[in-house]
């Protein structure tokens, strides 16, 4: 039979769910300032492989001469971003929540063997953990770009006065390179991430709206033939 | 847990469906009224008035950026220098301001003392050969613009800053000494071209600022008409868009000084 199991607490998505209008119009605020130097491309010597980014791009979003708006939003939001980043690390740290999330020695290994079952290589079916390590890689990993995009950032905003920063990081051009890198790999999280959101299904999904998964457990023993001993036994049993 | 046991397995079942049912409700509810709220919250701020050209809440968040940076960094933070043979000419960006042919003899630096209300206005100028009698400065740093781009530069000059104690006329008493009230000095800085196409105010502590120069030297060469000759200001600390090209005109005020870029939304500080 069915039963309700608490998965995602309420601040987490909060968080979560701030966070992503929040970073969608950091990404086109970031594309509004990018736009007035945009150097980037994937290649080598005249050969380009990927333009950041094509005209017909830039003429579909409507995005030329419109630097000082970008500048005005990314500057406002940047706080917003910051401090539900902060908020959020700030959360799992305190609930112990971090444990689920952060890759331990068993992690790779698992990770391997998501892989190969997610791309239908492996057939057996996977142990079940609130996060696999497949996702423990990749929640850890976009917090620390997160933490990363707040540094390359402050880099580029306070060149001067954060002047060590903007050095370790390689200098400003390299800083405002790292910071956009950055960015294009939200964007690939993003993409994964709604697939798999999609392969996983609606329980998945409710479970960061409403919090709670929906598992089954085996039917009831179909009458009590010796009372329970301990109310805690039944609770493990579960 | 106990109870379940002892119920009827559809009761249960039931009451399990119910519960699922009851909390998914609840929570996308709750969620679809966030998403509204927070859609609204955006096309309100979007529709606000405008404010030096973007809506007045993100302006003042904008300007408490900039008390923010104020009040936390030091105008003592000096911009990073570098090797020589790292400067570059950079690109020439922008001609306003600079329409009409210069003509360098007839050039002339005209400088309006700080006159608050109600004392009387002196203003004087200054040829290309003042300023160069000046303790000259050279300094290799980067030309930040604020489209993103930027360029290590040569740069050779007089600091502001020495113009300002050799000529006393950021301060309402004509000198200026560390003694002097506080209110003596000049709170901004307004410059512009001659023809006043295009302009520039600074904050005091950014114009007196060790490494802001009125420059008329780039990479070992004196300014040519593009860079801005005859004279030009340089200062690593805000971007290129405050770095004045052929300046005509130097104002010392209490009041804000208008800036040709921040009329265009950008921010008047400027600084990074």
């Amino acid at each position: 039979m069915k039963k309700l199991v608490e998965k995602h607490p309420l601040a987490i998505r909060w968080f979560h769910w701030v966070n992503f209008p929040v970073l969608a119009l950091m990404i086109w605020s970031g594309i509004l300032i990018y736009w007035a130097n945009d150097v980037y491309r994937v290649g080598w010597g005249d050969t380009t492989l990927l333009q950041f980014f094509p005209q017909s791009f830039y003429d579909a979003f409507h995005v030329d001469h419109k630097l000082a708006q970008g500048m005005s939003w990314h500057f406002v939001l940047m706080w917003v971003f910051a401090l539900n980043g902060l908020l959020y690390v700030g959360y799992t740290l305190i609930s112990g929540e971090w444990r689920e999330l952060v890759p331990n020695r068993g992690s790779f290994a698992s990770a391997w063997r998501t892989i190969l079952h997610d791309l239908g290589i492996r057939k057996e079916s996977l142990p079940v953990h609130k996060f696999n390590g497949v996702q423990q890689i990749a929640y850890t990993s976009v917090v620390l770009m997160g933490a990363g995009s707040l540094l390359t950032g402050l880099a580029i905003y306070k060149p001067t006065q954060l002047a060590w920063l903007t050095t370790a990081l390689g200098g400003y051009e390299w800083a405002r390179a790292e910071h956009f890198i950055l960015t294009i790999g939200y964007v690939l999280f993003f993409v994964v991430h709604i697939a798999q959101v999609v392969r996983a299904g609606w329980n998945n999904f409710r479970a960061m709206v409403a919090g709670f998964e929906v598992v089954e457990v085996p039917a009831p023993a179909p009458a009590p033939l010796q009372p329970t001993t301990s109310p805690d036994s039944s609770v493990n049993a579960s | 847990m106990n109870n379940s046991v002892k119920m009827p397995p559809s009761a249960g079942k039931a009451a399990v469906e119910q519960e699922i049912r009851r909390r998914s409700r609840r929570s996308f509810l709750l969620a679809g009224a966030a998403a509204l709220a927070g859609l609204g919250g955006w096309r309100w701020l979007i529709s606000r008035p405008t404010e030096a050209g973007v809506p007045w809440p993100l302006r003042r968040v904008l300007e408490a950026n900039r008390q923010l940076s104020a009040e936390y960094f030091s105008h003592a933070h000096l911009a990073p220098v570098f090797a020589n043979q790292r400067a570059r000419m950079p690109r020439t960006n922008g001609s306003a301001g600079m329409q009409s042919a210069l003509d360098p003899a007839a050039w002339r630096l005209r400088v309006r003392g700080f006159a608050p209300q109600g004392s009387p206005a002196s203003s004087q100028e200054f040829t290309l050969a003042d300023i160069q009698a000046l303790p000259k400065v050279e300094m290799v740093t980067e030309l930040k613009c604020i489209e993103g781009w930027s360029t290590i530069v040569h740069w050779g000059g007089a600091r502001l800053a020495d113009f300002v104690a050799r000529y006393p006329l950021a301060t309402r008493s004509g000198t200026l000494s560390q003694s002097a009230e506080k209110n003596d000095l000049a709170s901004y800085v307004g410059l512009a071209t001659p023809d006043g196409g295009y302009y520039v105010g600074l904050d005091m502590a950014s114009a007196l600022h060790p490494q802001t120069l009125l420059c008329y030297e780039m990479n070992g060469q004196p300014l040519t008409e593009k860079h801005g000759a005859p004279l030009r200001l340089v200062l690593p600390v805000k971007y290129g868009i405050k770095y004045l090209k052929r300046i005509g005109t130097i104002a010392f005020t209490n009041q804000r000084p208008a800036d040709y870029w921040a009329e265009r939304g950008y921010d008047w500080d400027a600084g990074h």
